[in-house]
């Protein structure tokens, strides 16, 4: 697969290191009142869908950003790439 | 010597003569032949026994797509199975052998197998072997295994070597017949990057086998012309003897080229074959087409091939397969054959075409509405016996038989991503469907254009639409004219009546019959069918024979061929070694070797190395008299407890950790709290993912308010890293923090014993105070040795001896080992390597990856109470789950056989002393064990429940594995100095 | 001064130096190195103070200058590697800080790396048998890390066709040495 990295542009997956759905940017608030059964849901339940799903890949032997790639399962046909940091930043993650 | 059936013409140099030899016997051929033609020219047509039934076969073919002519080319390491003669390129030496007979090709005994053929049908093994269950391991499979394959393995190491290779363009032309030719043309001229691939070692595609094509030009000067200005064109790059096996995702072509397998021995230093990953902006599959036979009975005797190879064996190798021949078609294409054959001097004994309404040829007879019904000839065939239209059975004397039943669009590599072809009744084939691998155009026959003149413009239009795609402005450009005959074809697949041993796939011996076989029962589906009869398994894939199969099936359910459907096409194209997979990484250098700046001393001193990870490290230093590793490791445990030892510990992981917000960071990454190290301190930390889990554990340093130096385990620095970033790009992005690994960039020894501070006396420059008041237990600081080198002191161990870490640049590394071991010359320092280190900390009760080994948690280690409540650390509240807190939950303990000399085996388990013992009363298990010369006993750290309660207990330690079944004793995990009063003195 | 002796990371006092059929691969252990990181918020004043206190234009993405004696690579987002002759600037991180001061992060890496040269007319023909960045379509001042030989390594060329570095990771520099002339033994 080709991944079109945001800021180098097209680069082979083997340079990349997969980890997970996106989700995984979400990670709940420690003091919620719920707050475990928040981290069960983040740590355990992941849609699997066959179609469109958002994940994390890490450009290992590159620049070392974390990526958001939008993959489509069935086709591998890969619509949006986007740097993890602004994506954490639009969802309102911040220090 | 001659060649009985070598003709005149053809594209081999006859002024130079080749020796070969194929099963003992010397032949001749020419620079240009093949193995097959070279054979054929010396009269040879029985080449190899089938899988099953062990039938005697001759070539099909004369391309990659041969399922029959498979031998064992070159002996010694070099000997390579199941090479198809079809494509290996003749060479002077080369030597040859048949395969899958015994005791010899001419007489083969299991041709046996062929007499109990109506047992030995399809499902035979799924029926017969099914019990007794027993039966399998110890009869049939053993029985099965050594008659089944066909070539065989040498066992010996390949002498050869294989290399990867990546090339980008920005259009990959894949095949050089008439459409690749127009397609890289148009695409070098307009100045884009091309490749342009082909799989034979001769440019120029079906053009070197045909006697048509151009009309107002030569054929072969044209072909000759188009590679001589592709050659010239500084952005086309032209590779032959290339195959492209697979298309993989977002335009990644693989292709093998055979670099060296047309010459005896690769040259010094060169490689036998690459493996080339193709980054392609866009491609045109200009692959061709694949004839396929028609079935009938006995119509697999040596002799008997596709009428488009016997027309390429005459005109391109000046090859006959027999002086007599005849054709069996169902469309205009075989007359070409039979022409082309009489145009050499070849006897055409008739033409048998399954048409009424067959074209005349002048001087041959034409049995129109005829089929061959049977054929004879033991090892070759003698005669084919013919039903004429009107009902007649004829016998007509002839060595070899040409047969067409049409041509398959290649469209293989179409298929490689999920595309299905589609039906085209006008050709009654399998065209490309449209939905093939983005950015893969399809151009001439491939795609079902089959004129000369179609395939060239087709190429052309193609690569513009390609161009045009990525922005590239090319032009048409001028083709010369060809011919352009329409394609006259009645579909007809096999001949009906008879036995039904009609032979589809000839690799795999599957017959008409076989198919219906799998219809009655019930296995209809084209994916039921191949597996239930193997129809296309073989490693030719079916290229000669799916079709076939599926249009009998059609034919059997009453559905039209489309609704039948084809199987899924899968790389590689054709079969791809292992070796050039693997290319260079292989033995030595299977992954890179990474070496401590103290490798080359080490080594001199004799070291034993280990493997960690891709790390090199010393294991023990032997010195002379010591007969076991033993010796030498417990005698390395007593020096540095009694005085002083040194050990590179250079490949622990360290990352650089510098921002405003470093402390902050820290404190949510480490499970314990972070927040106050000082500046000048180091403190252990214990790091968990998300799920409670711990990952990794190490130090930290604090050199100023805002620069960590974080120490991770060798094994998983790079993991670590990996989830530092992860935490500070993707959980809090907005932190000032920055990080950088520092593994490489300094060298790190471990100084440990009572002595260690004197030697570093010797080493630390004078005004950096480095005794116990200034520098305590878990003090850091930069500092300079040896006279103004800048250094980083640490105070930490994990021998629990007083004990320092000093790290300078890497490239000075080499030198501070040694000066470290003159300083420590007065006190016997001893050098010691990674067995001592583990003995040390397992008597010191320190947790390592053994441990920490992806199932326990903070409290199954005794760090529980560490792990801080008051604030967010990664791990923090899922550690809390009631399931990792159950009050019997593992506690990191001691043990110690009762008897001092048992042994202890890491990986036992743990049981009450009395009791069953089973896997439902497990109390726990052993993670590491070690000999202490210290206590002088074995000793071992374990996960037991509940274990910081049963101190003193008495247990059996039990392993199915190795038949232990010891008695120990549960003690703390502190075997030596628990107080921790040596490594802060 | 202090009297320890160097070596490189081949392991020698001297750089190793082959030559294959005209193409020369030389080890170069005459850089020092320090990266350079932009402290959260800081990289405008990260770039001005590199301009002013070292004269470099801190470059973007896939990208190196050159400021004698310096140099800079991109290496991640708002992260450079400053490279700079050893004899003269063994505390080139020191000097770096100094320049950038509270801007940037900045960490010696010196000895973190080995770095090769080849030059010669035939290095794509070397290096497409090693990694796969597209060294034919690379301009000068053009870098990139990728992987060569399952190591990962800054692939940057110097002049265009005719001279790349490679820098890996120091400790495998026997590894990297063993794929760089196998491969030119290989492709020339």
């Amino acid at each position: 697969m080709i991944i079109h990295h945001p800021l180098l542009g097209p680069r082979d997956a083997q340079e990349f290191t997969f980890l997970g759905a996106a989700t995984l940017i979400e990670r709940p608030d420690w003091q919620a009142e719920d707050a475990q059964e928040q981290f069960h849901d983040y740590l355990h339940l992941r849609d699997n869908p066959a179609g469109e799903h958002r994940e994390l890949w890490f450009h290992e032997t590159g620049d070392r950003s974390w990526l958001v790639v939008t993959r489509n399962t069935l086709t591998h046909e890969i619509t949006n790439v986007e740097m993890a940091r602004d994506v954490a930043r639009q969802k309102g993650r911040s220090k | 010597m001659t060649q009985p059936n070598r003709l005149s013409g053809g594209r081999i140099d006859t002024g130079t003569a080749l020796t070969f030899s194929f099963d003992g016997v010397d032949y001749q051929g020419h620079p240009g032949d093949t193995l097959a033609s070279a054979l054929l020219a010396n009269g040879v047509r029985l080449m190899g026994r089938s899988f099953k039934y062990h039938r005697p076969r001759g070539p099909l073919t004369s391309g990659s797509e041969e399922p029959n002519a498979l031998v064992q080319l070159r002996t010694g390491a070099r000997q390579e199975p199941n090479t198809r003669a079809t494509t290996a390129e003749l060479f002077d030496g080369l030597t040859a052998a048949s395969q899958n007979r015994w005791p010899s090709l001419r007489f083969d005994a299991l041709a046996i197998n062929d007499r109990f053929s109506n047992f030995l049908t399809a499902g035979f093994y799924y029926k017969t072997f099914m019990w007794p269950a027993t039966f399998w391991e110890k009869l049939y499979e053993p029985v099965i295994r050594r008659a089944a394959g066909l070539g065989s393995l040498t066992l010996q190491e390949d002498p050869d070597v294989y290399d990867k290779g990546f090339r980008h363009c920005d259009l990959l032309v894949i095949g050089s017949g008439p459409a690749g030719l127009s397609a890289a043309l148009t695409a070098g001229r307009a100045g884009a990057d091309v490749i342009l691939v082909e799989e034979d070692f001769l440019f120029g595609g079906r053009l070197n086998a045909e006697t048509y094509g151009l009309t107002d030009t030569s054929t072969q000067g044209w072909v000759a012309m188009v590679m001589s200005e592709l050659e010239s064109l500084p952005n086309v790059r032209c590779m032959s003897r290339t195959t492209l096996y697979g298309v993989f995702d977002h335009g990644i072509y693989g292709a093998l080229e055979r670099v060296s397998d047309h010459v005896a021995v690769p040259a010094d230093g060169k490689p036998r074959q690459i493996l080339w990953r193709i980054y392609a902006r866009r491609a045109v599959l200009c692959a061709g087409a694949i004839e396929r036979p028609i079935a009938f009975e006995n119509n697999d005797r040596p002799g008997i091939m596709m009428a488009g190879a016997m027309r390429a064996y005459a005109n391109r190798w000046a090859v006959t397969p027999a002086r007599t021949v005849a054709v069996f078609t169902n469309n205009d294409d075989g007359h070409r054959t039979a022409v082309d054959l009489m145009a050499k001097g070849v006897g055409v004994a008739a033409v048998i075409d399954t048409r009424e309404d067959a074209p005349k040829i002048a001087g041959c007879e034409i049995l129109a509405g005829a089929q061959v019904i049977d054929t004879s000839g033991r090892l070759g065939l003698s005669s084919i016996k013919v039903r004429r239209a009107d009902g007649k059975v004829q016998t007509i004397s002839c060595g070899a038989l040409g047969v067409s039943g049409g041509w398959n669009p290649n469209v293989h590599l179409t298929c490689h991503q999920r595309g299905r072809p589609v039906w085209n009744e006008a050709i009654a084939a399998f065209v490309p469907g449209g939905d093939g691998p983005p950015g893969l155009g399809v151009a001439g026959a491939a795609n079902g254009a089959f004129s000369t003149a179609a395939a060239l413009a087709s190429g052309s239009t193609q690569a513009l639409a390609a161009l045009d795609d990525i922005g590239i402005k090319g032009r048409a450009i001028d083709l010369p004219r060809a011919e352009d005959a329409p394609l006259r074809i009645s579909a007809y697949w096999h001949v009906p009546g008879g036995k039904g041993r009609g032979w589809l796939d000839q690799q795999n011996d599957v017959t008409v019959k076989d198919v219906k076989l799998a219809h009655q029962e019930n296995f209809r589906s084209v994916e039921h069918l191949k597996r239930y009869t193997t129809l296309g398994m073989a490693t030719d894939q079916g290229k000669t024979s799916n079709m076939g199969g599926l249009a009998i099936m059609a034919e059997l359910t009453g559905k039209p061929i489309p609704e039948v459907g084809t199987t899924i096409y899968r790389p590689p194209y054709v079969p791809v070694a292992i070796a050039a997979l693997g290319g260079r990484a292989r033995g030595a250098h299977f992954h890179p070797t990474r070496k401590t700046p103290s490798h080359d001393w080490a080594a001199q001193r004799g070291a034993t190395f280990v493997e960690t990870g891709n790390w090199l490290r010393a294991q023990w230093f032997p010195v002379a008299g010591e007969t076991s590793w033993r010796e030498s490791v417990d005698r390395e445990v007593r020096a540095v407890r009694g005085s002083v030892g040194v050990c590179d510990v250079t490949t622990l992981g360290k990352i650089d950790i510098q921002g405003t917000d470093g402390a902050v960071f820290l404190n949510r990454v480490y499970a314990n709290a972070f927040a106050k190290l000082a500046v000048g301190k180091t403190r252990y930390g214990l790091m968990l993912r998300e799920d409670g889990i711990a990952m990794d554990d190490g130090t930290t340093a604090r050199l100023a308010e805002d620069h960590f130096v974080m120490t991770t385990t060798t094994a998983n620095a790079l993991a670590v890293y990996r989830h530092l970033e992860f935490a500070r790009q993707c959980l809090w992005p907005d932190l000032d923090v920055q990080l950088i690994s520092t593994t490489e960039a300094w060298a790190q020894y471990a100084v440990a014993g009572p002595n260690s501070r004197a030697v570093l006396h010797k080493i630390v420059d004078p005004e950096f105070s480095i005794d116990n008041e200034s520098f305590p237990f878990m003090a850091c600081g930069e500092i300079t040795v040896c006279g103004g080198l800048r250094a980083r002191l640490f105070r930490i161990s994990f021998s629990g001896e007083l004990a320092f870490e000093i790290a300078v640049p890497t490239r000075y590394g080499d030198a501070l080992m040694r000066r470290i071991m003159d300083a420590g010359e007065e006190f016997n320092i001893c050098p010691y390597g990674t067995e001592a280190l583990g003995v040390m900390r397992i008597e010191k009760g320190h947790a390592a990856g053994n441990e920490l080994n992806g199932t326990t948690t903070a409290l199954n280690l005794g760090m529980g109470r560490m792990v801080s409540k008051k604030k967010d650390s990664i791990g923090s509240t899922a550690s809390e789950r009631e399931g990792l807190n159950r009050p019997d939950a593992l506690r990191l303990v001691g043990i110690k056989p009762t008897d001092s000399s048992a042994k202890i085996t890491a990986g036992a388990h743990l049981m009450n002393s009395e009791g069953p013992v089973d896997a439902a009363h497990d109390q726990g298990y052993v993670t590491s064990a070690a000999y202490s010369p210290v206590l002088n006993s074995a000793i071992g750290l374990a996960f037991l429940k509940d274990g910081a309660n049963r101190m003193g207990e008495t247990m059996r330690l039990v392993s199915p594995v190795t038949n232990d079944n010891t008695t120990v004793e549960v003690v703390s995990a502190h075997f030596v100095d628990p107080e921790g009063g040596r490594l802060r003195a | 001064m202090h009297d320890l002796i160097a070596i490189t990371p081949m392991g020698a006092t001297d750089a190793r130096i082959d030559t294959i059929k005209g193409m020369k691969i030389a080890e170069r252990p005459d850089f020092a190195l320090a990266s350079v990181a932009a402290r959260a918020g800081r990289e405008t004043d990260t770039v001005d103070a590199a301009k002013t206190g070292l004269g470099l234009d801190l470059p973007p993405a896939g990208r190196f200058v050159t400021h004698a004696p310096y140099a800079a690579f991109w290496t991640g987002p708002e992260q450079w590697l400053i490279e700079a002759p050893h004899d003269s600037h063994e505390n080139l991180a020191d000097l770096v800080k100094a320049a950038l001061g509270d801007a940037a992060s900045v960490t010696e890496q010196t000895d973190g790396w080995v770095r090769f040269d080849l030059e010669g007319a035939e290095c794509h023909a070397v290096l497409e048998l090693l990694c796969n960045a597209d060294t034919r379509r690379m301009k000068a001042g053009d870098a990139t890390r990728t992987q060569l030989e399952h190591m990962a390594c800054f692939v940057a060329c110097r002049t265009q066709d005719m001279r790349f570095s490679v820098t890996g990771a120091r400790s495998s520099a026997a590894s990297l040495h063993h794929a760089l002339v196998t491969a030119a033994q290989s492709a020339l």
